[in-house]
């Protein structure tokens, strides 16, 4: 199953990227797609975290809010690189607790917090993550763990 | 014409928050700070400029690749600035942290 719609996938990637169907770019399609997946089967690489197709229909609603998160994040940030003088900034090394229980939330979790401006993941654990903030406000934002919960809740509820 | 005024608009927002991504790079002191403001550059600028392009491209092949590239820049971005970051901690630059 995991197979077949990666297939598909990829005979859709390929048709969109070229959007020629001459018999020769076809057949070079086939061979490539076949090729991929011989490989991608004999590496081993699909499974369930590099390709999450249980969790596809879920990952829509994360992102809509993790984008509303990056707008925020980016007004704010725009703020304070714009305003004149001294850029008001207070820049805190903060680590938080790490309460995904699998290692893709803890990965999209590392990922969304990088993606917002104002903070960056330095490190990942098991159990922390150590996050550099721009502001005080970030720090304080990403330490009530509301994204962490926003992940649980949105991607990993049944 | 609406179209094109719009995909202006979008283009022009996209071009100036990549020069105040700049602004920024130059003005925050310290190597981690400035990482926040290439962020900028990296989302909300990118996001405006492939969306004017998209509009001005229409339905069809290029919007979808237009598409395609933003999806591969929001997973790759973060990827390269986590990297970034930690190996400037591992090699042990300190970061310039508020004065308590």
């Amino acid at each position: 199953m995991r197979y077949f719609s990666f297939v598909v996938l990829l005979i859709l990637f390929w048709i969109s990227l070229s959007g020629h169907f001459e018999p020769l770019l076809l057949g070079l399609g086939a061979v490539s797609i076949a090729l991929t997946a011989y490989l991608s089967h004999r590496m081993n690489v699909i499974d369930h975290e590099s390709y999450p197709l249980h969790l596809s229909s879920k990952f829509p609603s994360y992102y809509f809010y993790l984008f509303g998160e990056i707008l925020k994040a980016n007004i704010d940030v725009i703020k304070r690189i714009i305003s004149p003088g001294e850029t008001p900034i207070s820049p805190q090394m903060i680590e938080i607790p790490q309460s995904q229980k699998t290692d893709l939330g803890a990965v999209i979790y590392a990922n969304s917090i990088t993606l917002t401006p104002g903070t960056v993941t330095i490190k990942l654990s098991k159990e922390s993550l150590t996050v550099h903030a721009l502001s005080k406000e970030a720090a304080t934002d990403l330490a009530t763990g509301a994204m962490s919960n926003e992940i649980t809740n949105r991607v990993f509820k049944e | 014409m609406i179209i094109d005024i719009l995909s202006a608009i979008f283009l022009l927002i996209g071009v100036v928050l990549g020069i105040v991504g700049a602004i920024g790079i130059h003005r925050f002191p310290d190597f981690y700070t400035r990482l926040h403001a290439a962020g900028i550059t990296d989302t909300l600028s990118a996001l405006m400029i492939l969306f004017g392009l998209a509009l001005q491209a229409g339905w069809g092949i290029a919007a979808f690749k237009l598409a395609l590239i933003f999806v591969f820049l929001f997973f790759t971005s973060p990827t390269a600035s986590h990297a970034l970051a930690n190996a400037a901690q591992h090699s042990g630059l300190k970061p310039k942290l508020e004065q308590k």
